[in-house]
């Protein structure tokens, strides 16, 4: 009998899957409807303005449609520094974050694990700064590294510093700043990732006769790599990028500018439309290329 | 095949070991010593430090007080990747990373020995999984990554094998057959084995010795046989078994039986068979032990009569029956009777008498908790 009451019902379930799948379309479409006009749409009028020519008229500001692909040509020409500095600050930062991050998130998830409320206390502190803009803190630090800050004169008195010594402005400041700014991204998805690492694997680790470091080396360091992918995305893509630790105003100089402060400039000041999106696609494209290549040399996805 | 494992297991002797965790003391002074080659079993319920102690001797905690000799050399101080055993892990913690076969090649790895690989297989063959050695553990079933864990485990020929309730995530029919696997290995490679659990069953099943603990010590350690048959306090009787037990003063006690006065009636044993012969002691007998009569037994100096009672429950569980038979003035007793057609026939609510051979009692050392005394 329970064999009959089974069989009547598989038809009907089969029928579920695809009207399960018409609700989800549903579901979908404000999404959908959403990456259509803020992401399609944007991405297709950058390319586009990426293409144009100056103005017939030789008005500032205007250009027409064009397929002027020298505007590739030149950006790269003209901005091969700012863009070569981008990355390598960019891949810099990363390093650094990673080397600062992994201990913190590490300490938290895993030697914290038996102490919510210290566990809890270190987590806010991670998570604190997002408390005061972005912006503010990064001000806060050009106070703190100028020419007659404390710091530095300190520094100075103590002979550290030479007299005409300085710090805003550097490489240092910048890649500083970046640092600073993206720690907790790379904090957090590390440390989710290792608070749900299974210890006893560690402990079996150690009973087969692996010291501490080649434990931490063949088990836990393997084990969280997604932690560290998701953590090196979220900071590498946004660093890339980035065009406020670089710019003039805050930890920057002369000549640390990176390629976001290229396209702020070109866009804002110099109205130079095309050049400006011609470097962000070329920006885009470097990231996606090397992301995917990032992500399939790591082989992550064997672990996700 | 087997021979490539073979190792000479060593004697393991713990003494005066002590474990304080914040705000309890998990394990104390603990003495025990296992000789090379034994299967020995740690049975208790949870929480009564057969884990702690298991961890001690693998260098997973270290302990408060007290020596572990392995082989006569104490190894309290070294690190677990320092010691010469090899654990079982009750979730088997198997490497999600690594496919099967360079999670059993991972011990010969770390310390360098020739041909990991070749060795890993060999282990995998032993515990017949050779044909799933590239798979992931996560691929395979429950029975197959214990089994995996156990060849990872032995690969390394440890001077001692921990296996901390390695069955216990298995269902009921995977689990008796499993001990039966582990059992013929354990011969076969001749190690010592420390086997953890809670289950009283898997230990007598498969132990040479069992040593029963509670609350951080032990209670009693011998052979399966000896510890059912005169179990010396009554967490023992209880916990391994069943146990229908009697408290009461001794009334009488000479060389040969001892006597208690249980609510009027005399509940006798044999003064062999009793930790203690003075004051108030409780006597026990093991249900299967007991029959149960329709009409009234003739008094005989040999036995224990108690009744009439009425059957007030009666239990079919396939090879016996069990029955619980209310006696007023007594009590509540469980008698088991075999199903091979010797016992009487009795309907739910028939007055029944029960009796024991007096050589079938056993006397305590302690008296069972929560249970009134009869002066």
């Amino acid at each position: 009998m329970a064999f009959v009451a089974f069989g009547s019902q598989t038809p009907a379930k089969e029928q579920g899957p695809s009207k399960t799948g018409r609700v989800a379309l549903f579901l979908l479409l404000p999404g959908l409807f959403y990456l259509a006009l803020f992401f399609i749409t944007p991405l297709v009028s950058l390319i586009i303005t990426s293409l144009k020519a100056p103005s017939a008229t030789g008005a500032i500001g205007r250009y027409d449609f064009g397929l002027e692909f020298g505007n590739y040509v030149y950006a790269v020409t003209q901005y091969a520094p700012q863009i070569f500095r981008s990355f390598s600050f960019a891949v810099l930062a990363t390093v650094l974050a990673l080397a600062i991050s992994y201990p913190i998130a590490y300490f938290i998830a895993v030697k914290s694990r038996n102490r919510p409320l210290l566990k809890g206390i270190l987590l806010t502190l991670v998570v604190a700064p997002f408390f005061i803009s972005f912006l503010l803190r990064t001000f806060a630090w050009k106070q703190i590294f100028s020419n007659d800050s404390l710091v530095v004169n300190v520094l100075k008195d103590i002979g550290i510093f030479g007299a005409d010594s300085y710090i805003i402005g550097t490489n240092f400041a910048v890649v500083f700043g970046l640092v600073y700014n993206f720690i907790p991204f790379m904090t957090l998805p590390i440390y989710a990732n290792l608070d749900r690492l299974d210890l006893s694997l560690v402990e079996a680790g150690s009973d087969l006769y692996a010291s501490p470091s080649k434990t931490f080396r063949k088990i836990t360091l393997p084990l969280s790599l997604p932690g560290i992918i998701s953590g090196t995305l979220l900071t590498f893509i946004p660093i890339s990028g980035d065009y406020v630790v670089a710019s003039r105003d805050f930890l920057g100089g002369p000549d640390t500018a990176m390629i976001g402060n290229v396209v702020e400039a070109n866009f804002l000041r110099i109205q130079d439309y095309p050049t400006a999106s011609a470097i962000s696609v070329m920006l885009m494209a470097t990231i996606v290329v090397l992301v995917s290549a990032y992500v399939r040399r790591s082989g992550t996805d064997d672990l996700l | 095949m087997a021979t490539e494992f073979i190792a000479r297991g060593q004697d393991l002797e713990l003494k005066g070991i002590r474990k304080e965790f914040p705000g309890f003391v998990a394990v104390d002074n603990l003495d025990l010593k296992i000789p090379a080659g034994e299967f020995f079993a740690l049975l208790g319920p949870s929480g009564c430090g057969k884990t702690t102690t298991l961890r001690m001797i693998a260098g997973l905690e270290s302990p408060s007080k007290g020596e572990i000799l392995l082989g006569g050399k104490d190894i309290a101080g070294m690190k677990p990747h320092e010691r010469p055993v090899n654990t079982v892990f009750q979730n088997y913690a198997l490497f999600p990373h690594m496919s099967v076969l360079e999670n059993v090649a991972f011990g010969i790895r770390q310390r360098k020995l020739n041909e990991p690989l070749a060795k890993a297989e060999k282990a995998l063959a032993m515990v017949e999984l050779e044909h799933l050695a590239q798979r992931r553990p996560q691929q395979l079933s429950g029975g197959q990554q214990q089994r995996v864990a156990l060849a990872r485990a032995l690969v390394n020929r440890p001077s001692l094998l921990l296996l901390d309730e390695p069955l216990g995530a298995l269902d009921l029919k995977l689990r008796r057959q499993m001990q039966i696997e582990l059992k013929a290995i354990q011969m076969e490679v001749g190690l010592t084995f420390l086997h953890v659990t809670h289950d009283q069953e898997e230990a007598m099943d498969m132990a040479d010795t069992v040593a029963v603990m509670n609350q951080g010590h032990i209670e009693q350690l011998g052979s399966p046989e000896v510890l059912y048959d005169r179990p010396k306090t009554a967490f023992v009787a209880k916990f391994l078994g069943q146990s229908n037990m009697f408290i009461g003063k001794v009334t009488e006690t000479n060389s040969e039986t001892t006597s208690i006065e249980y609510k009027g009636k005399k509940i006798t044993g044999l003064t062999k068979r009793s930790e203690k012969v003075t004051g108030v002691i409780a006597i026990g007998v093991r249900p299967e032990k007991t029959y149960f009569h329709e009409t009234q037994p003739i008094d005989d100096p040999g036995l224990n009569i108690l009744g009439p009672g009425e059957i007030t429950d009666i239990r079919f569980t396939g090879v016996s029956n069990q029955y619980q038979i209310d006696i007023p003035g007594i009590g509540v007793m469980t008698v088991f009777a075999q199903n091979i057609g010797r016992s009487p026939v009795v309907e739910l609510g028939a007055q029944v008498y029960v009796s024991w051979k007096i050589e079938h009692s056993f006397g305590l050392s302690d008296l069972p908790s929560g249970v009134e005394e009869e002066q």
